[in-house]
């Protein structure tokens, strides 16, 4: 299943890097496509116990926003574009630690069966 | 050089969120996946850092500084407010894109060779569906987290749905406009902020809060979407693949959020669900049966099967611990205990799992309700705790009945049905349960969790 996204990746990385041609448009466009249908496969697997855990890692995990933030926020920009990168930055830092940390957290409240017993 | 350790490092990140979401199909596996996600939001920060223009470490490490102290208390927060805490965070998913888009607008007018009509139309889309996410989500949080100045009750008005889908129609042709000049008609760009920011609350508002966990996995799709189009905008497929996996979770979610409902998205957007339903004259003057704990005791303890229905009433009055020790002593009886999970209980998906989890109840004995149904015929008791709507078997044959057609859990094909409820009020949703008036029904009338510590103070004295 894992071949889907490298192949996807080595089909955009065909296009230059640092272009907005049509070209590099498309191919993002399909890696948009085959992400979305991975997305579509893996989370109807996901339990249903875990909706709400699921819910808060994609939180953290959609917070990749962090990437564009950085750029803005660390490039020599006015400082109006620079402070609006750095709220980016901070609200996409947010999500990482609060999503990944509620998501552990809630995660070890699942017991195994059989192993319920409390100390 | 440094391009190409970039690269390395998004391309291997971008196989980790895979595998993360993978790994969550199993509560076994499901704690590697938020290792492999730290593992790939890591690569993708430091291959970020690695970009040569850099230069503003100071002002990161700030910003860094700044979501740690906010994240970390946001996560330590009580499950029952986990709904309020995931709706915020898209709420800051949602602004980071919007203001990540507007910065490059602005910054591009300098250069507007940049502003291809590709990028320009995802700059339109990430800055929409951010900011509207932005509010929306706010409003959401709010409506959880009953502040007292948003109110609870779906707020509507004449024109309502014409007056939004004109605002969001005005927003897009702003953009289309955008498309086509982006340098010329850049002073129409606030303008498609503000109304994106005004059709955020305006969508929200006439939602109920019996809908919210449609709503708040619908936002989820939107801030997963606002990342794909801020990845369209920077060229950069790891934002694509990122986003485009969050916007299919939250889409995943919002269908089956619907589809437990039995309703439509546009229905869920559109319909305003939740008013009070005022059905004049049909006030039927009907009883039910009381039952007292010592008697409901003795029913579960010559039960050999107990079946428990919670709902969010139960989360509401803190009873999760005094279930687990009603559980204990019933499991230690031999009598079988399981849990009936309906899709909707909570306040959002997959929330009362949690809820119950965390009362250290087996995942092994939580069981959705297409599984569990066709088991209740058999079964010698049913206890509903702080459950309403989805035990309403009006849902199966009143077509009159707003909730007609939403799958619910048999509690009524029982033998017994015990039924723990404050008092005879409609629910949430204001619709009047038939379950409490069949003829195996027997309520017991109080707060969930003095209900509940009763039933287990009666069981141990008799054990």
């Amino acid at each position: 299943m894992l071949c889907v996204p490298l192949l996807a990746a080595t089909m955009a990385s065909e296009a230059p890097a640092h272009d907005a041609s049509a070209a590099s448009f498309t191919s993002l466009l399909f890696v948009f496509l085959l992400a979305t249908f991975i997305g579509l496969g893996v989370v109807t697997r996901v339990s249903r116990l875990l909706h709400t855990p699921l819910m808060s890692l994609t939180n953290a995990i959609s917070a990749i926003a962090v990437v564009g933030s950085i750029a803005i926020a660390g490039e020599d920009h006015p400082p109006l574009v620079t402070l609006l990168g750095a709220i980016a930055l901070a609200a996409s830092m947010t999500n990482i630690v609060s999503g990944f940390l509620i998501t552990d957290r809630m995660l070890r409240m699942f017991k195994r069966p059989g192993a319920d017993k409390r100390p | 050089m440094s391009f190409w350790l970039i690269e390395a490092a998004y391309l291997v990140a971008s196989a980790l969120f895979v595998l993360s979401l993978h790994w969550m199909n199993d509560p076994k596996t499901a704690r590697n996946g938020v290792l492999a996600g730290v593992v790939a939001m890591a690569l993708a920060i430091l291959g970020s850092f690695l970009n040569p223009g850099i230069v503003n470490w100071g002002w990161i490490a700030g910003a860094v500084a700044v979501g740690c102290l906010i994240g970390a208390p946001l996560s330590w927060v009580p499950l029952t407010a986990v709904p309020q805490r995931t709706a915020v965070s898209h709420a800051f998913g949602g602004l980071a894109a919007g203001l990540v888009g507007t910065a490059k607008f602005y910054l591009w007018q300098d250069a507007p060779v940049n502003l291809t009509a590709f990028r320009t139309f995802a700059i339109v889309a990430e800055v929409i569906l951010g900011f509207l996410t932005f509010t929306g989500s706010l409003m959401a949080a709010g409506k959880l987290q009953e502040l007292p100045w948003i109110p609870q009750r779906p707020v509507t008005y004449p024109l309502q749905n014409l007056t939004n889908l004109g605002l969001l129609g005005v927003a897009v042709a702003c953009g289309i406009a955008i498309v086509f000049q982006p340098v010329g008609l850049a002073y129409l760009f606030p303008v498609i902020v503000a109304l994106a920011l005004a059709f955020g609350v305006l969508l929200i508002i006439p939602i109920g809060g019996a809908d919210m966990p449609t709503v708040i996995s619908l936002l989820n799709s939107y801030a997963g979407l606002s990342a794909v189009a801020m990845g369209f905008v920077l060229d950069n497929k790891l934002l694509v693949i990122a986003g485009a996996l969050d916007g299919s979770s939250g889409l995943i979610l919002s269908i089956i959020m619907c589809r437990a409902m039995n309703r439509s998205f546009s229905n869920v957007l559109f319909g305003a669900f939740g008013q009070v339903q005022h059905k004049a004259g049909a006030v039927e003057t009907r009883t039910a049966k009381k039952e007292t704990p010592e008697g409901a005791a003795q029913v579960l303890e010559m039960a050999s099967q107990v079946v428990i229905v919670p709902g969010y009433g139960m989360a509401v009055a803190q009873a999760q611990q005094r279930v687990r020790e009603l559980y204990d002593e019933l499991t230690r009886r031999k009598i079988e205990v399981k849990f009936a999970i309906h899709p909707v209980a909570g306040r959002m998906p997959g929330h009362m799992n949690v809820l119950l989890a965390e009362a250290d109840i087996p995942y092994d004995k939580l069981i959705e309700m297409d599984d569990i149904n066709p088991e209740l015929p058999q079964t010698d008791v049913v206890l509903v705790i702080g459950a309403n709507d989805v035990v309403n078997p009006a849902a199966r044959h009143d077509k009159t009945s707003p909730i007609f057609g939403m799958p619910i859990i048999d509690a009524d094909k029982a033998r017994m049905c015990l039924a723990i409820k404050r008092s005879m009020n409609p629910g949430f949703a204001g619709i009047e349960n038939e379950l409490y008036f069949a003829e195996r029904t027997y309520m017991l009338f109080g707060d969930a969790k003095a209900v509940v510590g009763d039933l287990v103070k009666q069981l141990q004295t008799t054990s």
